[in-house]
């Protein structure tokens, strides 16, 4: 606390030292002018507020678009073992594709949901439908429609990746969405 | 001596036909075949020697009839045929036969044959006979003609008669077994293949072959159809395929899981398990009328059905208790099915034994216990053996005559095919060349 109250009253001090500075030299020469950018374009100070306020809302809507899509870009989601509902810190990003889909009524897009190898492979099958069902859900009430989103449970039969390791087998209990055919 | 034509005491089945459903595949031949090595043996083994069969003709057999007779009875544990090395003589008929040579290797039994050719065709007969040592009897003799692509079927028949005389029990080495492969680095270039081979994994042949999987294969009572689940439209749908003519339909196109085929075994109802109704379901449909039938009503999964012997009732697993259990269901009273295990975290895939009470399934004992081992339940005295004990074993399929139980487990990061008897003391081990195997399924008796 007390640094950083220093390190204000530093910022400040500075800054005024400078607001003089400029002070004395502009009343020293009037010839040359120190043009500041308002009055070089004439602009007043609300107009000015203004378009700062536009470039900030550009700034933070092109920020918004590259986060949307980033999640529109993460098409992989992975569960935890023998649970079919999808990880909260997942939500934000199925919101994103499940507003992305209802403002494109024509985009179709397929769930594959997947388990890893433990256990039998029927109900493998069984949990990886439930998986895609959970996300399928999910995207309906925040706006996809039911229309637009096909499901497919493969099991264990298309891991991700080999092996027989704990982190094969996290890689391999997920959905994919996919583009629908 | 008996005399057989071969045609008409064999099963001539033609597996002719490859289905290939993406023409961009290259169908090869024929798949790695599965040899067979024994884990674990029983403690005291009947000694057996089987001799070299003479072959009387030109050339020589592509086949060691005495050898596959041998591994036969090897593999099944419990016997131990004796080393060619060590036998003192090498008869190959009655009057050729000395008993003492045998009884000082401590030998119990005794097996000869020839096989001579048939003139002017592609045919074989083969003579065996089948001695007792200690009793210097000659217990059975028999002749067997057969075209030269039919020895190992020959070979096979032999030992059924040898392990039914020895045993009592009906020997189950004709059959054969389907199973799925499945081959590539990769998601993208994985390719699958469902395989018909005889029981020991030899002669095997690739009936489909399919970028996209193939699950479930199941035989028909009588061994003439297969079903069994194909991704190929990408998504999950049941098929019926003839054996002997390879015509082919699609059963099922419901949306949703379509999977888990398998015949009642009075050959009148196909289950299987469907999500058209919101979650997976057991289904029975008549193949007489096409009628279908829901068995199941609950909102979480209900899969791999079974049948009772009887074809009344289904077993399946549910984890509508919140872990995988399994339950029985009578066909022709759909309601609240009745729970057959308890003592157990996840109990799946259960089917029934030939004797209608022990159960084999998928078991893991606990959360903290990792494995899914193969075991059986007596449903009437609630007894479990655990036949396994590797991590990942499954798909449990039995033998005509209840002796084996072939599953697929996970050995050195593949798949592959074991089977072990069913006191658990005995097994071994069908390893592939290339790729993972899984869910064998195995047939009826064939003859």
């Amino acid at each position: 606390m007390g640094t950083q109250m220093n390190k204000f009253f530093k910022t400040a001090a500075l800054a005024l030292a400078l607001v003089g500075l400029a002070a004395c030299s502009s009343t020293g020469d009037t010839e040359d002018t120190t043009p500041t950018v308002a009055q070089q374009t004439g602009e007043s100070d609300a107009a000015r507020a203004a378009r700062m306020e536009q470039e900030r809302l550009e700034r933070e809507r092109q920020e918004q678009e590259r986060r949307d899509q980033a999640s529109l870009n993460t098409t992989v989601f992975y569960f935890d073992f023998d649970v079919a509902e999808f990880q909260p810190q997942d939500r934000e990003t199925l919101i994103v594709h499940a507003r992305n889909l209802a403002s494109n009524p024509n985009r179709r897009i397929r769930l594959e949901g997947h388990a890893d190898e433990r256990g039998t492979r029927e109900y493998n099958l069984a949990l990886g439908e439930r998986r895609a069902n959970s996300i399928r859900d999910f995207l309906i009430v925040n706006g996809a429609s039911r229309n637009q989103l096909e499901t497919v449970s493969y099991g264990e039969e298309r891991p991700a990746v080999r092996g027989q390791t704990d982190d094969a087998y996290r890689q391999n209990r997920r959905v994919e969405i996919q583009p629908a055919g | 001596m008996k005399q057989h034509s071969l045609m008409k005491h064999l099963p001539v089945q033609v597996f002719a036909l490859v289905l290939v459903v993406l023409a961009t595949v290259s169908g090869r031949a024929s798949a790695a075949e599965l040899n067979i090595e024994i884990t674990r043996g029983v403690d005291n083994p009947i000694p057996i020697a089987v001799v070299p069969f003479n072959w009387q003709g030109d050339g020589s057999l592509d086949e060691d009839l005495a050898q596959v007779i041998a591994n036969n009875l090897e593999q099944v544990g419990e016997f131990r045929p004796l080393s060619r090395t060590n036998m003192l003589s090498m008869p190959s008929e009655e009057r050729e036969v000395h008993y003492r040579d045998w009884r000082i290797l401590a030998q119990q039994y005794l097996v000869v044959g020839k096989v001579d050719q048939v003139p002017g065709g592609q045919s074989v007969q083969v003579q065996w006979e089948f001695f007792d040592i200690n009793r210097e009897r000659k217990m059975l003799g028999e002749v067997l003609t057969g075209s030269t692509t039919q020895l190992r079927d020959i070979a096979h028949a032999i030992s059924d008669v040898i392990y039914e005389e020895i045993t009592g029990r009906r020997g189950a080495f004709s059959t054969k077994i389907l199973y799925i492969s499945s081959e590539g680095s990769s998601q993208e270039d994985l390719l699958y293949r469902l395989h018909v081979s005889d029981y020991d994994g030899r002669r095997a042949q690739v009936l489909l072959e399919s970028r996209e999987p193939i699950m479930s294969p199941a035989w028909s009572p009588d061994g003439s159809q297969i079903a069994y689940v194909s991704f190929e439209t990408d998504l999950p749908r049941i098929y019926i395929q003839n054996l002997t003519t390879g015509e082919r339909r699609q059963v099922t196109d419901f949306s949703g899981i379509n999977s888990s085929p398998v015949w009642s075994p009075d050959s009148s109802h196909l289950a299987m398990v469907l999500s058209k109704d919101g979650s997976p379901d057991i289904y029975v449909l008549n193949l007489a009328t096409d009628e279908l039938t829901r068995m199941t009503d609950h909102p979480r999964a209900d899969t791999e059905p079974s049948w009772t012997l009887d074809s009344s009732s289904v077993i399946f697993t549910s984890d509508r208790t919140g872990q995988p259990q399994i339950y029985m269901q009578d066909i022709n009273a759909p309601g609240f099915p009745e729970r057959l295990t308890f003592d157990c975290f996840y109990c799946a895939k259960g089917q029934f034994l030939p004797d209608g009470v022990n159960m084999v399934h998928v078991r893991r004992d606990t959360r903290q216990d990792r494995n899914y081992s193969i075991a059986i339940l007596n449903t009437e005295t609630s007894r479990v053996i655990t036949l396994t004990d590797t991590a990942l074993d499954e798909s449990p399929s039995v033998a005509p005559n209840g002796s084996m139980i072939m599953y697929g487990t996970t050995a050195n990061g593949r798949g592959v095919l074991d089977a072990v008897s069913i006191d658990g003391r005995v097994k071994f081990r069908l390893p592939s060349a290339q790729g993972d195997v899984r869910e064998p399924a195995w047939s009826p008796y064939l003859n």
